[in-house]
Parts: C-alpha cells; sequence; structure tokens
C-alpha cells in the first residue's frame, strides 16, 4: 500500500523557562512511503522510511521506542488525532498497518503539553512524570531480610483492582488526549496502585498530597472529566481510579499531619 | 535539566494549598454545581405552578410572596448567588489554567473520538447559560426588587403580581426563543455536568455509577424541557 504522511518534524528542542513553554519551532512535513505491508506494525513503516531518508542524505525521523510489544511505554505518537493511532488498546509500537487503507493520509505529532517539551521531532521529554514518582510513587521499605512474598495476606479483589491500575506503562496518552492535558489518569494509577496495598497504606496521605503538588507544578492542567484519557489509554485505565485519587486527596488534606 | 526542573516552591497553608490545587478547584466546581443542580429542581417545581394550574396566578403568586419573605429562603438566595458566581470564576479560571497546558495545539485532532461534545464544551455551554442567566434576572427578578410591579390581593393580603409579569414578558416570541435555545444550552450543560460532579466527589463505584448516569440523563433532558415547556405554553396561551 502507499500511504502518504505528514510528519511534525522539529530540529530544536522545545525549552521551559518560568513556566512558559518556548516552542523550538518545526513544521508538518510531507512524505510518500510506497511498499508498505499490511503486515508492519506502525514503527517499521517509519523505519522503512528512516532508511529512505538516510539513503537520501536526509535526516531520519527521530521518535521514542523500545521494547516494541507493548510494556516499555516508549513509543508515543499521535496519529490521525488520536494518541497512539485509531486502535482502541493498544500503543503505537502494536498498531498495524491493516489499520490503514491504501492510499491514506497519515497525520504523525508528538505529545503536546507544557510539561511534555519536544525534544526532537515525534520525540518528548517525558521526565515530568518521573519527578511525580519521585514525589511519593514508592514504599519505603527497610532494609533488612527478604520479607516471604505471602506474609501479608491480601484480598484477591484488592489485589486484581492494584494491579489494574499498576498495569499502568507511564506512556503519557492520557495527558496527550485530554483536552486540558491533564495527568491525572496517569497519577491516579500509580496513586492507587501503591495505596490499595497493605505495603503502600502506611504512607498513603503524604504520597497522594505530595504527587499531585508536583503534578500540578509540573503544569498538567486540571481534569474536565472528559474521560478522553480512559478511552485512548492503552491499558485502558478506568476513570474510577481518578475518583480514587480524588477521595485519596480530600481524605489526605483533610487529615494528614502535614500543615 | 536538573536546575531547570519544576520544584514546588515554598508551601502555603494546607487550607490554600488544597484549594488552589487542581483537584482542590475542581471540587469547587462540583460541590457549587452539586448545589446549582439542586437549586435548579426547586425553581422548577414552584414555576411549573403556573402552566399547572389554572388560577390566574393565585398559587404562583403566593408562592412567590413566601419565597421572597421567608429569612431561611432569604439566606439561601444569597448563597445561590454567591454559588453561581463561585462556579463562573473557579470555571473561567480553571479553563484558562487548562488551556496553557498545552501552548502547542495539535494539527490535526479527532476529539470526538474519545469524548463527547458536552464534555469538551462546558464552557461555552456554561456560557450561554450565564447570559440566559442574566436576561432572566433583568426580565424578572430586577423588575420585581427594584422596578414597578402591579399589585394583587388575595384574601385581604397584598402582593406582587408576578404571573401577570411574567405572562407580559411571554407574549414575546423572541424572548420565549431566547429561552427555548438556552434551556437546550443547559441540558447539554447538565448532560456533562450532572455525572461529573459524582466523578469529581470521589463517587465512581460499580454499585451507584450506573444510577447516577441514568438519573443524569432523565434529569438533564427533564428538568430543562420543564423550563421551556413554561414560555411555549404561556406563549400560546397568549395567542387565544
Amino acid at each position: 500500500m502507499k500511504l502518504t504522511l505528514k510528519v511534525w518534524r522539529q530540529s530544536k528542542p522545545d525549552k521551559v523557562e518560568n513556566g512558559k513553554l518556548i516552542s523550538g519551532g518545526g513544521k508538518m512535513e510531507t512524505y510518500q512511503v510506497s511498499d508498505v505491508s499490511k503486515d508492519m506494525s506502525f514503527l517499521e513503516m517509519l523505519d522503512v522510511l528512516n532508511e529512505d531518508l538516510l539513503r537520501s542524505g536526509k535526516e531520519p525521523i527521530v521518535f521514542d521506542h523500545d521494547c516494541r510489544e507493548g510494556i516499555c511505554g516508549m513509543c508515543s505518537m499521535y496519529i490521525n488525532g488520536q494518541p497512539h493511532g485509531p486502535q482502541q488498546g493498544t500503543t503505537t509500537c502494536q498498531l498495524h498497518m491493516r489499520s490503514f487503507k491504501d492510499g491514506d493520509t497519515i497525520y504523525i505529532e508528538p505529545w503536546r503539553a507544557k510539561a511534555f517539551p519536544v525534544i526532537k521531532d515525534l520525540m518528548v521529554d517525558r521526565s515530568a512524570f518521573d519527578r511525580i514518582m519521585q514525589a511519593g510513587g514508592y514504599v519505603s521499605v527497610n532494609t533488612g531480610v527478604t520479607v516471604d512474598a505471602n506474609e501479608i495476606p491480601i484480598a484477591k479483589s484488592t489485589a486484581d483492582k492494584a494491579f489494574d491500575a499498576a498495569t499502568c506503562i507511564g506512556c503519557g496518552a492520557c495527558v496527550a488526549a485530554c483536552k486540558n492535558a491533564s495527568a491525572m489518569l496517569f497519577v491516579s494509577a500509580k496513586v492507587s496502585q501503591l495505596s490499595m496495598l497493605p505495603q503502600g497504606k502506611t504512607e498513603r496521605k503524604t504520597r497522594v498530597e505530595n504527587m499531585v503538588a508536583q503534578m500540578d507544578a509540573e503544569g498538567f492542567g486540571a481534569c474536565t472529566n472528559t474521560g478522553a484519557c480512559s478511552a485512548e489509554c492503552p491499558k485502558g485505565i478506568s476513570m474510577e481510579y481518578i475518583a480514587r485519587m480524588n477521595r485519596e486527596y480530600y481524605g489526605a488534606k483533610l487529615t494528614s499531619n502535614n500543615v | 535539566m536538573s536546575a531547570s526542573n519544576p520544584t514546588i516552591s515554598k508551601k502555603p497553608n494546607w487550607f490554600i494549598q488544597f484549594f488552589t490545587s487542581t483537584i482542590g478547584r475542581k471540587l469547587l466546581v462540583a460541590l457549587t454545581g452539586l448545589f446549582l443542580i439542586l437549586f435548579l429542581a426547586v425553581h422548577l417545581i414552584g414555576n411549573l405552578q403556573m402552566i399547572l394550574f389554572d388560577d390566574g396566578g393565585k398559587a404562583f403568586n403566593e408562592y412567590a410572596y413566601f419565597m421572597g419573605h421567608n429569612e431561611l429562603i432569604q439566606i439561601i438566595s444569597v448563597g445561590n448567588f454567591f454559588f453561581i458566581i463561585l462556579h463562573i470564576i473557579v470555571s473561567v479560571v480553571l479553563t484558562i489554567y487548562n488551556r496553557t497546558a498545552r501552548p502547542t495545539k495539535y494539527a490535526y485532532s479527532k476529539p470526538s473520538a474519545n469524548s463527547s461534545f458536552s464534555s469538551r464544551n462546558m464552557i461555552w455551554l456554561g456560557s450561554i447559560v450565564m447570559i440566559f442567566l442574566v436576561l432572566h434576572l433583568v426580565n424578572f427578578w430586577a423588575k420585581s426588587k427594584f422596578g414597578t410591579v402591579e399589585q394583587v390581593t388575595y384574601d385581604g393580603k397584598t402582593m406582587h403580581n408576578l404571573y401577570a409579569l411574567v405572562v407580559f414578558e411571554f407574549e414575546n416570541p423572541v424572548i420565549v426563543g431566547i429561552y427555548v435555545v438556552s434551556m437546550i444550552g443547559l441540558s447539554y450543560h447538565l448532560l456533562h455536568g450532572f455525572q461529573s460532579v459524582f466523578q469529581t466527589l470521589g463517587i465512581n463505584h460499580v454499585k451507584y455509577t450506573p444510577f447516577i448516569k441514568t438519573l443524569g440523563l432523565i434529569y438533564s433532558i427533564l428538568v430543562p424541557l420543564g423550563f421551556a415547556l413554561i414560555p411555549i405554553l404561556m406563549y400560546i396561551k397568549s395567542l387565544s
């Protein structure tokens, strides 16, 4: 199949100064690709295009990728107006060209958010997510002998719910899909995953307070419950977790000892 | 990178932190929204007396007199104005804040693939309701408070004949049209707003959410429909 690609090309990185994003400048460029097999993954199709660009002495398109099996959360493309493309519940690497038709025009853009400055072309800096995790997305474990794995009983239903939240791969599609570039689905998944389990309960109040404060400091927008995040999440994380985070946050703000 | 990374600057008082956080601010929108949802129901029930009873407006006028003179209602009424203003201010502030979270727009975006029309346009639907509210207050509230309204006496008690004022206003098809269009805006605003309130309050549960969503759908159709019927029926009545 033959395709027309309109790809965001940006050579200079975006900068964030005094809470404002200064765009590095860039534009949509058009490329023609032919001989695309419908069995190729979206990233393989871009690999083919990059080979062509390299052969003709042009700069290849920069994009994030790693495991290519939908679990690392690196690939991050806004394809035809949707994060990770038109297919539900998949990452870009698992999107296959059979989802497109011969002669289609495909728009490919990076995640757009103040908190995700573009590094180059389609690659964005998602270290804001790392800083939110550093603010509280952990369980403090004092060193000592290894604890038996099944020492603390956890109800199957609780473990399942926590695991559902833990399937979040931190790709940032929720931010990309949200009209407010809000990170609440990501943060709520991480908050819930830890606070639902006994090991994480000890730090739950301080955790949610610190993670939400860091999320706000990074410049992510506020949630308006559109549900776009959950609809586009490659792991199908439910909006239920945002409600859970809201509860956690109200409870923590009202009762924690952090003044 | 580390030098320019966003960090949490000096923390204000916890209470201020709470209500200036993104979650705290949307809680304000939700709580005021919930109050306004309840207000709509009470207001509709009161106003339906105009079309339910064929008594020349006696029931409605007596109800309006009670609402205008009961002290508890007066306090709630002040609260109502305050909550409307708070709802508008916090929503506008949040919307502007949310816009700044994405300074570079997408060249091609397909929001209809993942979210509803009302959920994406709350600020515009709310603006329709707000403009309507100003007109509505000028039409009725301001006239009854500061203007001269015809008097009527029931059982020796003299009061404003607000029913006559309503009849007079709704003889104008332009006003009727504005009211009906505004109620469509309100309907779409409620369609997202009703269920959104509960999500923000943290109520998203397998047992209650399906009920809340259904109730929200029924509420956002029936309440604006009820409000729209009043000007329509009174206009039709004025023609005969």
